[in-house]
């Protein structure tokens, strides 16, 4: 096989595999929406979170995984104590003040990263089981790790969709997307729902960061810059959709690895201009609910 | 008898798998009151909103004066002279009752860069349009005015639209029986210069105000025709009027 | 009675502003301008924000759009034509208001925010990877547009004091012009949208066209902020265009009160000398930054300027 058509088929891996990675983010950012009706826009820095936390303990323990696994609980914990204290205020709030509090919080959060870490640029090797990559050609070979990282997102999206579908927590998720009065009426608790909602899409964005580590380092910023192409990821998909998130994901995931590659000049644009064609043909999205 | 100014034929609604409006045939005649009833989700209010173009139909056509209207706007359909008035009052809650129907009678207008004040003649038919209905031209946030207050609003603001086509949703819902009287006595003196299009659930006011009644039930038209002959209808009576509403 | 009232404290305001531009040193002088600039920059997103009811997290696109327009007008060693590089500023950031306005405008609420701050940053992005933009360094401009015509130069831009007071003047200028907009019959049907767009639909009205027109406008006024901003001290950079900056301006129309035109200003004020207070107390200064705008938005839902309603222009 031709080493172009191979290269060809390595970017649709790599642009498989940001997307799967950009889908765990977007799909919380979604869910919370979409249940909760919040628009929070500190969810990319519980990516970032993620990351350094997992930075952080893998440089004190050695183990990536051992890091992953502490870091995780405290992701978790710091969401539900945000969700408590600054986002359970707002529920009832125009989305103009959910906006400002959570960009405030971007400010606090990411200067807290300045202060904890610094600013300096970042990196976690890839643990030795995963660091070796699969000969393709004689030039071309493809990273191990890259494929287990895409193997988990895949996975994680798979469960997403058991629970989703066929779990009475799915259920009240369903019910909840359609009808926040109707699901309190079939007495779910509301409250409870909610902060499920809000601890998994917390959990879903940091264990991206965590993951992604390895191959795309932690770096300030990146909790926004995540945050800005989810939210395109959310706009093209639509609103509150999961199956939307998942395939517009995938497409700007390939938009992407492609545009970088073969156009880098116009490279970053492809993603923006691929919402402005969706946002002319569907404004609401791919599977998103007409209003 | 006059020609139709507003007509539906055959005009349906799904939302999924539910029907609310079954292949629903009806006429509008200027200075007639047609009034339509029916039990709760019989799709009166569906209907209502299928003719005033804030829904699009799934099958049927609308002509007002002739014309195709399925599937216009309600912006476009509104600027037409076709005008509705909400069952759950739907009025402007920052402003008080004189900016609210002067903002109705700016619709006819075109709205350039011109003062709003210097535009007399629109508060002049918002003035006029509360003292028909009754309302007093205070002051206070819509918010702060009692709910009959705020039905007695809507359907000025509705007025102060200058239509050709009234489309009253329940006008009189909530009402008290004074206010009632007033409202009933304004709807039978519009149809001078109006078709009016009348769902309501109070018997009494239809019967004293409906040259032509219909009745749906179910989404579909069970009967329709002039007040008597419907009330005496066998299935009407079953469906409906039977059940003590008369 | 209550007209003359508002109308005698907004004449003292403007002869304090005056007054202050004969007194003041140097250094309050540019701090003052480039507070003015961002009232300016306010008031317009208060026009979408306060009157429309269109939060836009992405205002920033047109102010940078200004600030770059002047730059790629202004010769490397001569000066721009104040007359022509002003509207040029104004139309180019009015153009881009237009374009993405057609496509923004038909999404409704949340679609609306995530939308414009995505726009927003596909500038930012633009604007950081080119090369012949300057990059994430930025460019200069060089020599302060002219106001010369005729062999007569009516104001030096150069000079602090007279920098400040053209920029009060078009501070002035516009809000008298958005209080007149608000007062006019297309500003009342602004202000009906906000309140409820779905009833002024079924009245007739072409919401979408008044929003558009809104947006350009708001558009324009923004880019005016940032031909400014370029012209005080030069620097124009990415940043600009950044998220960070609407969310600034977004908070200064919250913080002095939406809806009013003179909150902005306020709001302006207010969080500038906020901003220089935590930036001269720590290098962190984000940090009590981000905490002083959560607890402003949880304890003040109206903003300061509700205390002063009596002096509001708002709707009645």
């Amino acid at each position: 096989m031709p080493d172009s058509v191979v290269f060809f088929f390595i970017q649709v891996l790599n642009g498989v595999q940001y997307g799967l990675l950009l889908f765990l983010v977007a799909s919380g950012l979604t869910l919370v929406f979409g249940i909760m009706g919040i628009i929070n826009l500190a969810h990319g820095s519980f990516y970032m979170i993620g990351a350094y936390l997992t930075y952080a303990l893998t440089e004190a323990t050695g183990q990536l995984w051992l890091a992953i696994l502490l870091a995780l609980p405290i992701a978790i914990v710091l969401g539900l104590a945000l969700e408590t204290i600054l986002i359970r205020p707002l529920y009832r709030r125009d989305h103009l003040y959910q906006v400002l509090l959570t960009y405030g919080l971007i400010l606090a959060l990411e200067e807290c990263r300045s202060l904890l870490f610094g600013d300096d640029v970042h990196g976690v090797a890839v643990p030795a089981i995963f660091d070796y990559s699969i000969p393709l050609t004689g030039a071309l070979s493809y990273p191990v790790y890259r494929l287990v990282l895409s193997g988990v997102c895949l996975a994680l999206a798979g469960a997403m969709w058991l629970v989703v579908q066929k779990t009475r927590l799915g259920m009240a998720i369903r019910a909840g997307y359609s009808n926040r009065e109707m699901a309190a009426s079939l007495g779910i608790d509301i409250g409870m729902l909610y902060r499920l909602v809000f601890a998994a899409g917390v959990a879903l964005a940091a264990f991206a960061g965590m993951i992604a580590v390895p191959i795309a380092s932690v770096f300030p910023g990146m909790g926004n810059q995540i945050l800005i192409v989810s939210f395109v990821v959310v706009v093209i998909g639509g609103i509150g959709s999961i199956k939307g998130a998942f395939v517009s994901s995938l497409l700007i995931g390939l938009a992407d690895t492609f545009g970088q590659v073969y156009a880098p000049a116009i490279a970053g644009m492809s993603v923006y201009v691929l919402m402005a064609a969706v946002l002319l043909w569907r404004p609401e999205g791919l599977f998103g609910r007409r209003a | 008898m006059a020609e139709a100014i507003l007509a539906a034929r055959g005009l349906s609604r799904r939302f999924g798998g539910l029907t609310a409006v079954r292949d629903v045939t009806l006429d509008l005649r200027p200075g007639e009151i047609h009034a339509v009833i029916g039990p709760n989700g019989a799709g009166k209010t569906t209907l209502v909103n299928l003719l005033s173009g804030e829904l699009a139909p799934s099958a049927g056509s609308i002509l007002f004066e002739g014309h195709e209207i399925a599937g216009m706007s309600a912006p476009a359909i509104a600027q037409r002279g076709i005008a509705r008035s909400y069952q759950r009052v739907n009025v402007f809650p920052d402003f008080s009752a004189f900016e609210n129907c002067r903002l109705a009678a700016q619709s006819r207008v075109t709205s350039s860069l011109r003062l709003a004040r210097s535009r007399r003649d629109l508060a002049e038919k918002a003035r006029e349009m509360l003292g028909l209905v009754g309302l007093e031209d205070t002051r206070r946030p819509a918010s702060a005015m009692s709910h009959g207050e705020r039905r007695q609003l809507e359907i000025a603001m509705t007025l102060a639209m200058s239509p050709k086509v009234l489309l009253l949703d329940e006008p009189l819902a909530g009402m008290g029986i004074e206010e009632s009287r007033r409202m009933t006595d304004l709807i039978r003196g519009l149809a001078a210069n109006h078709a009016v299009l009348l769902v309501e659930h109070d018997m009494d006011a239809v019967f004293s105000v409906a040259q032509i009644l219909t009745v749906m039930v179910d989404g579909a038209v069970l009967a329709s025709g002039d007040p008597e002959s419907v009330r005496r209808n066998r299935a009407v009576q079953d469906a409906y009027l039977g059940a003590g509403n008369a | 009675m209550r007209i003359s009232i508002e109308l005698a404290v907004l004449l003292a305001v403007l002869a304090g502003l005056i007054a202050f531009a004969f007194g003041a040193e140097r250094f309050y002088l540019q701090l003052f301008s480039k507070i003015m600039i961002l009232a300016i920059f306010a008031m317009s997103l208060d026009l979408l924000v306060g009157y429309t009811g269109l939060v836009s997290f992405g205002h920033a696109a047109f102010y940078g759009l200004g600030a770059y327009t002047l730059w790629a007008l202004s010769p490397e060693t001569a000066a721009a034509s104040f007359y022509l590089s002003l509207p040029a500023s104004m139309a180019v950031a009015a153009v881009a208001a237009l374009a993405i306005g057609l496509l923004v405008l038909r999404s409704s609420g949340v679609y609306f925010i995530m939308v414009t701050l995505a726009f927003s940053q596909m500038f930012f992005y633009f604007a950081q990877r080119s090369k012949s933009l300057g990059g994430s360094d930025g460019v200069y401009v060089n020599v302060r547009p002219d106001p010369t015509v005729l062999g007569f130069t009516p104001f030096n831009l150069g000079r602090p004091q007279q920098f400040y007071l053209v920029v009060l003047a078009l501070m002035v200028l516009t809000y008298v012009l958005l209080r007149y907009v608000n007062a006019s019959l297309f500003g009342r049907v602004l202000v009906g949208i906000k309140s409820n767009e779905a009833r002024m639909r079924s009245l007739g009205f072409a919401t979408y066209r008044y929003k558009l027109a809104a947006f350009v406008l708001a558009g324009a006024l923004a880019g005016l902020a940032g031909y400014l901003d370029a012209a005080q001290f030069g620097f124009v950079n990415p940043g600009l265009f950044g998220w960070q900056l609407s969310g600034e301006v977004l908070m200064m129309v919250i913080l002095g009160g939406m809806g009013t035109l003179h909150g902005p200003i306020l709001g302006a004020f207010a969080l500038v000398l906020i901003q220089d207070l935590f930036s001269d107390a720590t290098k962190h200064w984000l940090l009590p930054m981000g905490i002083f705008i959560i607890l402003a938005v949880l304890a003040l839902p109206h903003g300061i300027a509700p205390w002063l309603k009596r002096f509001s222009p708002r709707a009645d």
